[in-house]
């Protein structure tokens, strides 16, 4: 039976770790994923499920050890933030070349120096090229469905590719909420066992990870895009059939208040929550678009979702440096390129700034001094303090 | 079928029993032969160099180990010449990931068949020098103290050889490379070895062994042993590369050999912390006999080979004794 309970993010991810039947997990503690393989570890050591945990000694390890499990055919997690992600960079782009279904959660937070352990998406944003499919989760029982949904779309024959659920540091990770725990069998129904057709089987002996010369490599770069091309098609699906079962689905992309909006905020995880709150506080007719998909990255849905907007504000917790602006928002400006959309950005929440109601407010009279013709900024930072600099 | 009849007589069993019988002569020997696998896992065809001493310890290692195996490969040599797509050398399951995780990876596949319930298949790493004395040493360390049941292969033929002969941790004094060479003021490598198999061993792993390829039932007695023992074994195979130490293929085993019989290499194992020297040399050979085969030692002058003659005599004494 589903049981509600309130719960931190990390212990939401825990639980689906646990109802997800993963056989290995492979973890190295950096905050504020801490609090995940900690809850893990006590499940373990309290014997609610079976699976082997390998505390590896680095990042890298922890990676390479899931590269390793996951390989043999087991049914693979592990959990990061930040360095430990960045270290992990070399092997992520193994993972996802070698089309093994591993999947990670990210707890967001900014990259050194100067260190710092609060929550910004550049970790994650970082290794958009890595091969990984990106989903990015507003709630902690989004984050939960997030995991279960994030085996079905890795492990479906047409994928076969790691996926990484991206929740907010602290913002999520250590932050109470009800959530819902589904009931064990619904997800084992939802999610058949893992058939891995490139096992390591001393049966069937494979060959994996070996030298592609300039004869071969392209090929197999090209199949890897056309899997993220089908994981598009089968997130969408995971999530619908998520929904029938389940009861809740979100949709690789979610509209807020979106009729016949002209100004759009855009942005990615839980400060959707923060300006939601704003428009409805402002009972502004401005609409939210929120990409939970980051890679692939759902073009079609974006153009379509933004079909009546006139200008749009990019809300990002990264930013390109030499670029001037987030990621988010350059590859908005690609997908609306020939549109008479305006494309406004955001630079916000660095390395755990406060992103309050009042720099909602502010994004959404920029925008909207621009759909009055205003000559306004194209990409402005949230909170800065000009004085500091 | 091998029979001890097909042992050539000049093949002396020493390394095996110590005492200096005719191969064919020796109980010891023939039943360590004839256990051997005709089966070639590690398939000809592969692009090593002709001559090449590692591929010897990856083939001879598969004999030991049989088919219920799966492999891990750090980056390297023997990966390169094994696996170039479409083609592979390997008849077990093999997979290679990068150039400093192949202990961890087989931590993954050894943790993988735990939870499957296939504890049957076992698991080797290998890697070479660079690949475990230097780049894959945390890695390696993780895996040996955590405690994983598997066998972790190092091959050193002491340099970075698949990038071109660059100097690593395990590359001896005096010799030069492309990174440690020889001129005007220097005289090659100015460190001495990293001496890995104790590191390894103060790990407190349950068994850890040296070997070299010039001594093939030695080494592949040492990776049976390895792979029976329940836990994590390092086993640190000696072995000869024809670019990288400038020697001619045909002379290949021959310095491997002369490498042990000079006392630049020892033959030994720790099981369960007790160590037992496995082969000693009857003739100790001047370390200048070894350094003169090899174009990497040949700029060195008297003073310099002084210098590694002593330091082989202060181990010899350490571990043979005075004579």
């Amino acid at each position: 039976m589903p049981h509600r309970d309130v719960m931190h993010g990390s212990r939401a991810v825990a639980e689906a770790v646990k109802l997800c039947d993963v056989k290995v997990i492979a973890a190295y503690p950096i905050t504020p994923q801490t609090h995940i393989v900690e809850d893990i570890a006590e499940m373990l050591a309290n014997g609610e499920f079976d699976a082997e945990y390998i505390m590896v000694e680095s990042e890298h390890s922890a990676m390479s050890a899931c590269i390793g499990a996951s390989a043999t055919g087991a049914r693979t997690f592990t959990a990061t933030a930040s360095q430990g992600l960045a270290l992990m960079h070399e092997v992520l782009w193994i993972a996802s070349g070698m089309r093994l279904p591993i999947v990670m959660v990210n707890a967001n937070r900014a990259l050194s120096a100067p260190i710092n352990i609060w929550n910004d998406q550049s970790d994650s944003i970082a290794e958009r090229d890595s091969g990984w499919v990106q989903l990015y989760v507003e709630t902690c029982q989004e984050a939960l469905d997030s995991v279960i949904q994030a085996y079905r779309i890795a492990e479906h024959q047409d994928v076969l590719l790691p996926v990484m659920v991206c929740m907010d540091g602290f913002v999520l990770t250590h932050t109470v909420e009800p959530v819902e725990v589904p009931d064990k069998e619904q997800v084992r129904r939802y999610l058949p066992e893992l058939r891995l057709p490139h096992a390591l089987d001393p049966e069937h002996p494979v060959t994996m990870g070996s030298l592609g010369d300039p004869n071969y490599y392209m090929e197999c770069r090209k199949q890897q895009e056309i899997a993220m091309e089908h994981a598009l098609r089968v997130a969408e699906e995971a999530d619908e059939e998520f929904r029938r079962v389940f009861g809740r689905g979100y949709g690789i992309l979610e509209e807020y208040n979106m009729q016949d909006a002209e100004v759009v905020l855009v942005t990615m995880g839980s400060v959707a929550g923060t300006i939601k709150e704003t428009i409805d506080m402002l009972g502004s007719d401005v609409g939210l678009l929120r990409l939970r998909m980051f890679r692939p990255f759902p073009k079609e849905a974006v153009r379509r979702a933004l079909r009546n907007a006139k200008v749009v504000n990019v809300i990002e917790k990264d930013v390109s440096m030499g670029f001037g602006e987030g990621a988010l928002m350059t590859e908005l400006k690609s997908v609306l390129y020939g549109s008479d959309i305006r494309i406004l950005g955001t630079v916000a929440g660095l390395g755990g700034r406060d992103i309050t109601t009042e720099h909602v407010r502010q994004a959404i009279e920029r925008a909207e001094r621009a759909l009055r013709g205003e000559r306004v900024e194209e990409v402005a930072w949230a909170g800065l303090k000009e004085e500091a600099l | 079928m091998k029979v001890a009849a097909d042992i050539p007589s000049y093949v002396r069993c020493r390394h095996v029993c110590g005492a200096s019988l005719a191969a064919s002569r020796c109980f010891k020997f023939r039943r360590l032969v004839k256990e051997v696998s005709d089966e070639e896992l590690f398939a000809p065809g592969h692009r090593g160099c002709a001559g090449c001493g590692c591929t010897v310890a990856m083939r001879l290692a598969l004999k030991a180990a049989g088919r219920n195996v799966i492999v891990t490969h750090a980056t390297g040599c023997m990966e390169v010449i094994s696996s170039p797509y479409p083609e592979t050398a390997w008849r077990v399951p093999w997979i290679h990931v990068a150039f400093e995780n192949s202990a961890a990876v087989a931590s993954g596949v050894e943790a993988a068949l735990r939870a499957l319930g296939r504890k049957d298949v076992k698991v080797i790493a290998f890697g070479g020098d660079g690949g475990t004395v230097d780049i894959g040493f945390q890695a390696l360390s993780g895996a040996l103290e955590r405690g994983h049941d598997f066998v972790y292969i190092c091959y050193d033929n002491e340099a970075y050889m698949n990038t071109g002969i660059q100097r690593s941790g395990a590359t001896p004094y005096g010799a030069a490379t492309t990174t440690s060479p020889a001129g005007k003021r220097s005289f090659g490598n100015k460190t001495f070895k990293k001496d890995m198999p104790r590191i390894a061993a103060a790990h407190g792993i349950p068994y850890v062994a040296t070997a070299s390829v010039a001594f093939p039932l030695d080494y592949m007695e040492k990776v049976r042993k390895a792979l029976s023992i329940e836990g994590p074994a390092y086993v640190h195979v000696h072995a000869s590369c024809t670019p990288g130490w400038g020697i001619a293929s045909e002379k290949s085993i021959e310095v491997a050999r002369l490498a042990v019989d000079s006392g630049m290499w020892i033959l030994y194992e720790i099981e369960h912390g007790k160590a037992r020297v496995t082969y000693k040399p009857t003739v100790k050979r001047p370390v200048a006999e070894y350094l003169r085969m090899q174009k990497r030692f040949r700029h060195l002058t008297d003073e310099h080979i002084a210098v590694l003659q002593r330091y082989v005599d202060e181990r010899w004494e350490e571990v043979f004794g005075g004579d």
